[in-house]
């Protein structure tokens, strides 16, 4: 990929998928820089309501947009993105008015260790849990401290897609401690609904049970979808999770997973949220005392 | 009541043009995927545009109209017979009550649309009544029929006057073993060397069994990436790339040994190179193709699929207007 001589940022590829839709790989890499570049772009070409748009979807490093091309040619699109790209630039002082959330996980949970069991012969170490596997390739003395590091940090929604609702999930950490693990070698057949898991460079919650390639870590309590929208989170959509939304994955115990459960169950059960305006300059300068910030926003100390 | 399931068939799903403007939730259209085939039946009952129909595939299922009814089957060739008599299709025909449909064994093609007038009065989930099984929504319980389903119809418009009519020959698609998808080369294609990229456009594929509403996979050639040092975020496959969007119709080749073509049921993204798309007007092709039929990719510009979207468009009303 080219860089722009003038930003320094990758230069990005337009491309069209199809005749219905505009492909934009801002970059190869995933970085959180790209990510607040996706969104940028995206939230100002929603703003604009363009005629013939009929999907807008950022995701990780990259946007997709879905045309009617029988009112919107894609290279009219397609010039107007060069110009928000333009217009956004390096993304500095760029705002989200976003929320952060408490989720709930339980960690080494006995449901996804018998799915991860049940499929060792797909996976790169057989012989070891995807957790054990996952911390050492990462330099971690011990699952423990690498379970540390996932649930110390919070984590942005970078993308939502695969199947509705599942989201993806990027730490809001530097780059050198950023965790990268391989996905399975072959897919399994079967993941639980609400597993924990990890690929590449992205933790995401599965919010169906279905054939999944990502290592698995443990089990959420709440639902991201919830087609029959009982639960108060579900009002407006069928799906939680959005978009630049600041999750704290928090570790929880049997009980308190039971707990959470039984609340899930009777339609009780709502996540602990608060508003926030994320500055991105912030989380890219000094990443660990912003989270400090923001962990005081969602808990209140 | 109107129609009864005595026996469902291999996959029939109730379907309309599809839940659009939900892609980034992740959420998949849905909706026939033979579009041409669909709106076609919709027209020769007398239908507003995206009315729902079942879509047939591969073997038909036995339906019992328990009221006087107007209806068309399309697509794929899979003779319709009404109490045990073979029935045209592309012609609109009337049911009475008690009378019963089924279908003899396919011929070419692999799903047809029985579309009725008034429509199949599902319930409406997101702008849409067409199924979509992977998460159990839309259509009737968002499953296939099963057999004891009763299904309603919405109020008939006006379909009996239509009785008889058909569809000239010549705008009947002829389906065969062989087919030709057109491809905007694109997306992430740098992925993938000159020569494989050529292998791509040159080799003869075979549609696999796994071929289905969420995608066709295909075997035949033997693809190459690109060496690099996998970006950060992607993993350590040389097919991954960091996570994105997959436009329908959108190409991919896990491994390098399977192309598969994402359609009307797919994932909306993952971690997987995309190297093009087949053209919108071509998927109706594509999915009236089956296991073992033989596929090739056909390159062309923007301007090809635009045109081609443009024909489509014509015939359809050319269609829809000699049927008034």
């Amino acid at each position: 990929m080219n860089a722009n001589v003038e930003t320094g940022l990758p230069e990005a590829r337009y491309t069209y998928g199809g005749d219905e839709f505009v492909f934009v790989e801002l970059a190869e890499a995933m970085s959180l820089k790209v990510n607040f570049r996706a969104m940028a772009i995206t939230n100002r070409l929603r703003e604009e309501n363009v005629e013939g748009v009929m999907d807008i979807c950022p995701s990780n490093a990259s946007y997709m947009v879905r045309i009617d091309p029988d009112v919107l040619h894609p290279d009219r699109l397609i010039s107007r993105l060069k110009e928000l790209d333009e217009e956004v630039g390096d993304v500095k002082g760029f705002e989200l008015r976003t929320r952060v959330v408490d989720v709930p996980v339980m960690m080494e949970d006995p449901w996804t260790h018998e799915a991860l069991m049940r499929f060792r012969d797909r996976h790169q170490d057989p012989e070891a849990t995807d957790l054990e596997y996952s911390a050492r390739i990462n330099g971690y003395d011990s699952k423990d401290d690498f379970i540390a590091a996932l649930l110390g940090s919070p984590w942005l929604i970078t993308m939502i897609g695969f199947v509705p609702g599942l989201p993806w999930c990027y730490q809001l950490v530097p780059p050198e401690e950023q965790v990268e693990v391989p996905k399975y070698v072959r897919p399994r057949t079967f993941t639980p609904e609400r597993a924990f898991g990890f690929g590449g460079g992205f933790a995401v919650v599965y919010s169906v049970q279905g054939a999944g390639g990502y290592q698995l870590y443990g089990l959420a309590p709440a639902p991201v979808l919830d087609v029959k929208q009982r639960l108060k989170d579900f009002e407006d959509s069928i799906v939680f999770p959005k978009p630049g939304d600041v999750w704290k994955y928090r570790g929880v115990d049997q009980e308190e997973f039971d707990e959470i459960r039984a609340g899930v169950e009777d339609g009780s059960f709502e996540y602990k949220k608060a508003d926030f305006t994320f500055h991105t300059d912030r989380a890219l300068e000094d990443p660990h005392a912003y989270n400090k910030e923001i962990l005081g926003v969602l808990y209140g100390d | 009541m109107a129609i009864r399931v005595k026996s469902p068939g291999l996959l029939t799903t109730v379907q309309d043009t599809g839940r659009f403007g939900e892609y980034a939730i992740g959420m998949p259209p849905s909706g026939a995927m033979d579009v041409f085939s669909y709106q076609v039946g919709n027209y020769l009952v007398g239908n507003r545009d995206g009315a729902a129909g079942l879509e047939i595939t591969y073997f038909g299922p036995e339906l019992e109209f328990t009221e006087d009814a107007v209806i068309a089957v399309t697509g794929a060739e899979m003779p319709p017979k009404i109490n045990g008599e073979e029935a045209p299709t592309w012609e609109t025909l009337r049911v009475r009550e008690g009378d019963v449909l089924s279908f003899d064994y396919l011929k070419n093609g692999a799903r047809s649309y029985l579309t009725v007038s008034g429509g199949i009065d599902a319930p409406i989930f997101m702008h849409s009544r067409s199924t979509y099984t992977l998460i159990g929504l839309g259509g009737l319980d968002g499953r296939a029929l099963q057999e004891g389903d009763e299904l309603q119809l919405g109020e008939a418009g006006n379909g009996d006057a239509r009785v008889g009519k058909k569809v000239d020959a010549d705008n009947i698609p002829r389906y065969t073993k062989e087919t030709e998808l057109r491809v905007i080369i694109g997306l992430a294609s740098y992925r993938l060397t000159e020569e494989s990229m050529e292998e791509f456009l040159n080799v003869e594929w075979t549609v696999t069994p796994d071929a289905d509403r969420v995608g066709y996979r295909y075997r035949g050639g033997e693809l190459g990436f690109v060496e690099r040092e996998q970006p950060a975020g992607a993993g350590s496959d040389p097919a991954n790339v960091v996570d994105f969007g997959y436009p329908i119709g959108s190409i991919q080749v896990p491994g390098g040994v399977e192309p598969i073509v994402l359609m009307n049921d797919a994932v909306t993204g993952g971690g997987y190179a995309t190297i093009g798309t087949v053209i919108s007007a071509d998927r109706d092709r594509l999915a009236q193709s089956k296991t073992n039929d033989k596929t090739r990719f056909r390159s062309v510009e923007l301007e090809e699929a635009l045109e081609a979207r443009e024909d489509r468009r014509k015939r359809l009303a050319e269609i829809k207007d000699a049927l008034v």
